[in-house]
């Protein structure tokens, strides 16, 4: 019997410890999936960091290193100077990429380091139990926020794409959703293409990836896909914001 | 006999120059040597300073707290070095600089008009160069002819016209002092 | 041949013939030539020199490029350091090899720009968080400043540990003249390193462990391979100890001054001497106690308002006296000062000064 349907060489067997309905699985399945595409797991180095998928090394079937909160851009840097002919992602949620990490990020973008950056943004900080994170929508209930995220306090969600989009470093900006199979399918390709840059040795490369929290949202998974459609589509716009000519 | 040596400043007068330039002459001598520069904000614009120790033995501290020789280039380095120099320590100032009379009877003072000098030969920048050569007529810390074949080999081998300048501001300092010193 | 170098210069020298290929650091008073030493360096030798946005990005890009099995060198001033904490426990944990140069200036907060020894115990006792030990080498010369970066390379790899070298202001900017170290070749094979799993199980560097029970015996693993650098890896000078009465303690520039002084005091009939730990940690702690065994007053004398004085109290155990000078801020202790503290001390093992008939 020929099989029709297996899961990527780049993930290993380890079943993922993300909750009910999660779309971290997807987007892990999405980078493995590149990695087989463009053949580089054994030449690939991952960067997990801290967050939610801060296990990310015990799924991605490749070189794996652990980084501490926000600094996965840097530590990637010291790997792929060290490194230059590998592959170099990392994998990094929204309080980790777009809060304690950003001087990291913009700086790793502006140097135009070779690397590949998969940004998960769901709009909250899920590890922790559901705090604002700096891409929580205004009005937006999370625990830090308990009425909801208001301007006065807490100002406004912030636009990572757009804000790298000023710099000449990035070659490729991309922000995609997993929340329907059409999305789900262009943000393969986006994922392929900023794995893609980095082989062509062309410069920084972002995906961010709007993603689901059901358990934090306090959503059943279809309402969170739901959610996501309506309301995160209209503050963070879909499409590629720096691509190869 | 162990030679320590201040050497002090407007910032832009060539002191750290001078000292380096002493600490690689006492290296090319074989001595043992340190140099210690100073070093932040007080190098931009203000005054600059460095210490220089030369021995035949093994340097224990490379701190020099009594010099037995001070080179002072303007009046701020007079008044912060001259209560330090060791009792019967050289003194040398620059005397088109530094105008005040020394307050310490225990030194042998000697003044240089070394920007005089320097601007007589063309070139203001040397007067370090007076006061170094002033200095080693009579210390004899290192032998100015180790420092001459430095400035010819190393540091001025690729511009003659400061070469040439830098050894008269050498010679026309040692030639200063050696006179006051065979004349006393 | 000997050459006059600086201190930062020696250092770095020294770290490129040691196989250091890589730097990663930020500018800061009073290091700052070493940055730009390997800046001009590096690239001549074919390695890898970057400026990092911050020391936090700097310490994380040396866990990058140390995870990807490069000898890897970073250096700073006392805040700077602070800012590298997080990065340094990081390091320990996940067991990276690298060298972490610290030139002391004065603190607290920006505090100032000159000498200072004021980071002892953050250096010797972690500063990060976390039961983890850096190993910490203390030059007093620029030839030790060369030796000790040779050496640190090689215990961080022995070890898979981070070293530090624990300077100060004027270490870094004096200048002696050193014997540079040969250049090194090849380097010892890394079979923990992530550089891509081609032919191989994939490797991981991480220093979680969500396991109470895991996490311990990590801890465990590591405590165990810091009893073995305590054990083999002390280092210390001692001068004219074997009599000694009164006994200096000193580290980096102040065991060079308190040098001069055991000369100074030993000529007025003082028989004095001096202990200088090369390892801060691992301490000399028996080798003090044994220099100490004549010793009726010990003297430590430090840039910092008495740091390393714990741990040779630690060492003596209450047998001798233990005294105390330092100076703060970026002041530097006298030789002189530092004369009059050994004779007020060393009153009571003054020996007659018997002249040659």
């Amino acid at each position: 019997m020929s099989s029709t349907f297996a899961p990527p060489e780049a993930l290993t067997k380890v079943p993922f410890h993300y909750c009910p309905g999660c779309t971290h699985g997807i987007i892990h399945r999405l980078v493995g999936e590149a990695i087989d595409r463009l053949s580089i797991r054994e030449r690939t180095i991952g960067v997990a960091s801290v967050g939610c998928s801060v296990l990310a090394y015990n799924y991605f079937n490749v070189d794996m290193q652990q980084a501490a909160h926000g600094r996965a851009p840097a530590v990637a840097t010291g790997i792929k100077r060290v490194l230059p002919d590998r592959v170099v992602f990392t994998y990094q949620g929204d309080g980790d990429l777009a809060s304690i990490g950003l001087a990291e990020l913009v700086h790793a973008a502006a140097r135009g380091e070779r690397i590949t950056v998969i940004f998960v943004n769901n709009a909250n900080y899920g590890m922790t139990g559901g705090q604002m994170a700096p891409t929580t929508l205004l009005g937006q209930i999370t625990t830090t926020t308990p009425s909801g995220r208001a301007v006065k306090e807490a100002g406004y969600p912030l636009r990572v794409v757009e804000m790298l989009a000023t710099l000449e470093g990035p070659v490729y900006l991309a922000r995609v959703s997993v929340h329907d199979p059409a999305n789900v399918i262009r943000a393969r390709r986006a994922i392929i293409k900023a794995f893609e840059v980095q082989l062509q040795d062309l410069g920084f490369a972002l995906v961010e990836v709007l993603s689901i929290c059901p358990t934090n949202w306090g959503k059943k998974p279809v309402e969170a896909l739901s959610w996501l459609k309506e309301h995160m589509l209209p503050v963070f716009p879909l499409g590629e914001f720096r691509a190869v000519s | 006999m162990t030679h320590e040596i201040i050497v002090a400043g407007f910032g832009g007068q060539g002191v750290l120059f001078t000292g380096q330039l002493l600490a690689y002459a006492a290296l090319a001598e074989g001595r043992e040597v340190s140099f210690i520069p100073s070093y932040g904000p007080e190098m931009r614009g203000g005054t600059a300073h460095c210490a220089v120790v030369i021995s035949d033995e093994e340097i224990s501290s490379p701190l020099v707290e009594e010099p037995t020789a001070a080179l002072v280039f303007n009046l701020p380095s007079l008044a912060r070095f001259e209560p330090r120099v060791k009792p019967g320590g050289l003194l040398l100032l620059n005397s088109s600089l530094v105008h005040r009379p020394v307050q310490r009877n225990d030194l042998l003072v000697y003044r240089v008009p070394a920007s005089e000098i320097a601007a007589g030969l063309g070139l203001d920048r040397v007067a370090n160069m007076v006061m170094l050569g002033a200095y080693l007529a009579l210390s004899r810390a290192v032998s100015p002819e180790t420092v001459r074949r430095l400035l010819e080999e190393k540091i001025f081998a690729r511009s003659p016209q400061l070469l040439e300048v830098n050894r008269q501001a050498l010679e026309a300092g040692e030639r200063y002092t050696g006179s006051l010193a065979l004349g006393a | 041949m000997k050459v006059l170098m600086k201190g930062n210069e020696a250092l770095a020298e020294a770290a490129v013939r040691a196989g250091c290929r890589c730097f990663f650091g930020y500018p800061i008073t009073p290091q700052t030539e070493l940055l730009e030493y390997l800046a001009r360096r590096l690239p001549e030798v074919g390695g890898v020199f970057l400026q990092a946005e911050s020391e936090v990005a700097a310490i994380n890009m040396v866990y990058g490029a140390a995870g990807a099995g490069a000898r890897v060198l970073t250096s700073s001033s006392g805040p700077g350091i602070s800012l590298k904490q997080e990065g340094i426990s990081y390091l320990a944990a996940a067991e990276l090899p690298c060298v972490i140069v610290n030139i002391m200036r004065g603190g607290p907060g920006l505090g100032g720009i000159q000498p200072s020894q004021a980071d002892y115990f953050q250096a010797t006792r972690g500063g990060g968080h976390g039961d983890y030990r850096v190993i910490v080498l203390a030059p007093a010369s620029v030839q030790e400043m060369a030796d000790l970066a040779v050496l640190a390379f090689e215990l961080a790899d022995a070890y898979r540990n981070p070293v530090m070298i624990l300077g100060d202001g004027i270490l870094g900017q004096m200048m002696e003249p050193l014997e540079l170290p040969p250049f090194k070749e090849d380097l010892p094979a890394r079979e923990w390193a992530t550089d891509g799993c081609r032919g191989r199980a994939r490797r991981i560097i991480n220093s979680l462990y969500l396991d109470a029970e895991e996490l311990e015996r990590h801890n465990l693993r590591l405590q165990e391979k810091y009893r073995r650098i305590a054990e083999r890896e002390v280092r210390w000078e001692e001068y004219l100890t074997g009599d000694a009465q009164v006994l200096v303690v000193a580290f980096g520039t102040c065991a060079r001054i308190a040098r001069a002084t055991v000369k100074a005091a030993r000529s007025e009939g003082i028989r004095a001497g001096l202990f200088r730990p090369i390892t801060l940690w691992p301490y000399p702690y028996r080798q003090l106690q044994a220099a100490a065994a004549s010793a009726r007053a010990v003297l430590v004398v430090e840039m910092n308002a008495g740091q390393m004085v714990e741990d040779v109290r630690l060492a003596l155990e209450g047998r001798v006296p233990v005294h105390f000078y330092g100076r703060t801020g970026g002041m530097v202790p006298a030789s002189g000062a530092v004369l009059q503290e050994l004779r007020r001390i060393g009153g009571v093992g003054r020996v007659q000064h018997v002249r040659p008939a």
